[in-house]
């Protein structure tokens, strides 16, 4: 019952999959090697996140370029955005932002104003506060909800002046901070 | 067999119906061969270079309807590069110089110049329909003159095209006398069109049963052409996108109780949140619903959509549904046979579908027979429980995010669930692979897929033996696609006389050599072996030794093909 060797073989290195079974092909092209330099061909700017580039292998997902080309363009959960004192009314797509961050620097620069961003973390004392019609036809502070929430929720956007703010009964809860 | 007049075996000739089986007929003898190719008038032809145009067109006089593929199918995951070929023109330049009267062209992954479709309007007097998927190479100056020249136009299908907007007035060109269309689908079209010209033109098309619309039609004239149309039976919404306060709305929403007809609806490319609920009352009647272009739509609205579609055959969506989402559809949608589920971010939502919710849809949808699932993970214990809930399927391609990813929970390849999935449905045809996978899984489909026509793999197996095991095991292999394994010459060329047999193979980044190719194309004249690379030119493969990037061969009697481009090396 001797033991063959040392027994020291379960604390060699190894490269692989952790499947338990070392690998017998050297030439099998493991799916986590090709990145890098491949990644290039879908993106073409520099720009692109590293925590995306390990993922891009050419033609992986097989998801048909037609397809792909209409997923980049982002989901479109247009959706209108009034702003008091302005004389017409904008679009914002949700579905390009990814935190409510992105989303008062977006409106800020749609209408050219500053201080959304400062309202989202301080709604008490900012002149613009954006709020936003939900789906059950109330008018809610932005920011107080997780942003999925926020997103399934918002039916339209409002971006108010603070005087107008306190006959209108709002309540923000607290600091949003954590949302953000 | 020829105690009959020929009226007569012509006459029984027309209850044969399928393709494959007039190809058989043709078989039998010369005379049913001259027969049958006197009263042949649908053809398809599954690879646009197996076969010479002239040749189609002297062989069958009597044609009306075409169908034609063109590139490889792993063309559409952007791996064969641009001008490859698939023209179409020889084509229709070859049926407008013979007597030939089309009717009908129906075209996958072909190149379609605006010249091919201007002679094609010009050319058949009675052309009644134009289908086009996968396409590229025209621009809407090219479906002007569709639209302006063929007057019997019934059918104008575009799916899925590369289609340049010129902007023009295409749909302005359907003549004040058209009044024969039935179907017309231009979802894919980028650009504007002129509105007062649909809605006129919807006005005269009694026999509309079938319109799908792109993104610039408003939902106020979305609302006008329902109201024109009440009869049709398919439906695509371009834009959803209105105020849902508005009259607009309001009236939507009463002009669609009207349209009780609607059994298939797909699009919302843009859509309005909270504004499907109008969609409700038709739900009940739908057999079809593709939402899987529809970013717009949350995972929650589409699932109290989906709730009311208890008739629900045919279900394309993406995975923001959700395992949860899966699981409401299986409860909802009894009679599902055909399911997509597409992934709505480019690598996928985390998360969002897993092997539970192909689970769910087995346990609840045991009509199901389609299947294509984008997920994150899949087990083998889950496969196997599909596999016996669902022993009906027919096409199964399952693709993992992460394309070699092992069983999560035992961290096994995934061997076992596919092994479970051949075995079990016996009238398997389609079947696509992902995962970790060794040369086990191709043991199994080698033994038990005797139905399997097409398999695609992607980063399986260990060693040639995988691949052997597919050409020798099933016999009814007709098209095999092969990207990253660990294939090489002993694969490809211990039976060569199995290609003659099939419609096409194609391997890249595999272990093939220059040498072995040659050797195949030598020994097989019956075949063009095409070897290319990453748009480079063809002389770069000097060496025997090398690798080859990508090969793509098919049988053929039409020879070498003139149109290839440089960096294609035909040997």
């Amino acid at each position: 019952m001797a033991r063959e060797g040392l027994g020291l073989e379960i604390t060699e290195l190894r490269l692989g999959l952790p499947c338990g079974e070392p690998q017998k092909n050297e030439k099998k092209r493991m799916f986590s090697e090709i990145d890098g330099g491949v990644g290039e061909e879908n993106g073409g700017s520099g720009d692109r996140k590293i925590i995306e580039k390990k993922n891009q292998v050419v033609g992986w997902p097989p998801v048909c370029s037609y397809r792909k080309k209409n997923m980049n363009e982002g989901s479109k959960m247009y959706m209108k955005v009034s702003m008091d004192g302005a004389p017409y009314l904008r679009k914002i797509d949700l579905g390009l932002h990814k935190g409510y961050l992105e989303l008062a620097l977006a409106l800020e620069k749609l209408f050219g104003c500053c201080g959304i961003e400062a309202a989202l973390k301080d709604a008490e004392n900012c002149e613009h506060v954006p709020i936003y019609e939900d789906k059950d036809g109330d008018w809610m502070l932005v920011g107080d909800v997780p942003w999925e929430m926020f997103i399934e929720s918002c039916k339209r956007l409002r971006i108010m002046k603070r005087s107008d703010a306190k006959g209108f009964g709002l309540q923000p809860k607290g600091s949003l901070k954590r949302f953000i | 067999m020829n105690y009959f007049p020929d009226e007569v075996i012509e006459h029984v000739f027309d209850y044969v119906v399928s393709h494959s089986d007039r190809n058989s007929l043709s078989l039998v003898c010369k005379s049913w061969y001259r027969i049958e190719r006197f009263t042949r008038q649908r053809v398809f032809i599954g690879n646009c270079y197996s076969i010479s145009p002239e040749r189609l067109v002297e062989r069958f006089p009597d044609l009306k309807s075409l169908t034609l593929k063109g590139k490889p199918h792993f063309a559409d995951f952007s791996l064969v590069p641009h001008g490859w070929g698939g023209f179409v023109y020889p084509w229709i330049e070859a049926l407008a110089k013979s007597k030939v009267g089309l009717e009908e062209l129906r075209l996958k992954r072909m190149v379609v110049s605006d010249e091919s479709l201007e002679l094609l309007s010009r050319s058949f007097m009675n052309f009644k329909s134009l289908v086009l998927v996968s396409c590229e190479g025209f621009t809407t100056d090219g479906l002007a003159a569709v639209a302006a020249n063929c007057r019997s136009l019934r059918e104008l299908d575009l799916q899925e095209n590369e289609v340049e907007d010129h902007k023009g007035q295409w749909l302005s060109c359907f003549p004040e006398n058209c009044t024969s269309l039935v179907s017309l689908n231009f979802a894919c079209l980028k650009g504007e069109i002129n509105i007062g010209a649909l809605e006129r033109l919807v006005a005269r098309s009694p026999n509309l049963k079938s319109l799908r619309l792109n993104r610039s039609v408003p939902v106020d004239a979305l609302q006008r052409i329902l109201m024109r149309a009440p009869q049709l039976m398919d439906l695509g919404i371009g834009s959803f996108f209105h105020d849902l306060n508005s009259d607009a709305y309001a009236k939507l929403r009463t002009t669609i109780l009207k349209c009780t007809s609607i059994t298939s609806l797909s699009g919302f490319l843009e859509v309005a949140p909270f504004s499907l609920a109008a969609m409700y009352p038709i739900c009940q009647n739908l057999t079809s619903l593709n939402l899987s272009y529809a970013a717009g739509i949350q995972g929650s609205e589409l699932i109290k959509l989906i709730r009311h579609c208890g008739k629900l055959q045919r279900l394309w969506i993406m995975d923001c549904i959700g395992d949860k989402g899966l699981g409401v559809v299986a409860t909802a949608c009894k009679d599902l046979q055909e399911l997509r589920v597409f992934p709505s971010a480019p690598f996928g939502n985390q998360g969002a579908v897993t092997e539970k919710g192909l689970v769910a849809i087995s346990m609840g949808c045991r009509k199901l027979h389609s299947l294509l699932y984008f997920c994150h993970q899949m087990t083998n214990a889950a496969l196997i429980t599909v596999a016996k809930n669902c022993p009906n399927f027919i096409r199964f391609r399952l693709c993992i995010l992460d394309a070699t990813k092992p069983d999560p929970d035992t961290m096994q390849p995934l061997d076992e669930g596919f092994g479970a999935i051949v075995q079990s449905c016996k009238q398997l045809r389609r079947l696509s692979l992902s995962g970790q996978l060794t040369d086990q899984v191709f043991l199994y489909i080698g033994m038990y897929a005797e139905q399997l026509e097409m398999l695609s793999i992607a980063f399986a197996g260990e060693t040639d033996k995988g691949m052997l095991y597919v050409l020798n095991g099933c016999k009814k292999l007709r098209k095999l696609e092969i990207r990253d394994c660990p294939f090489g010459d002993t694969a490809l060329l211990t039976d060569i006389g199995k290609y003659e047999t099939m419609r096409s193979l194609w391997m890249s980044s595999c272990e093939v050599t220059v040498g072995a190719c040659k050797t195949l194309a030598k020994k097989m004249p019956s075949l063009n072996v095409e070897i290319f690379g990453e748009g480079e030119q063809a002389d770069c493969y000097v060496e025997d030794g090398q690798r080859v990037e990508k090969m793509y061969l098919y049988r053929t009697v039409a020879g070498k093909r003139e149109d290839a481009p440089e960096y294609v090396w035909t040997l």
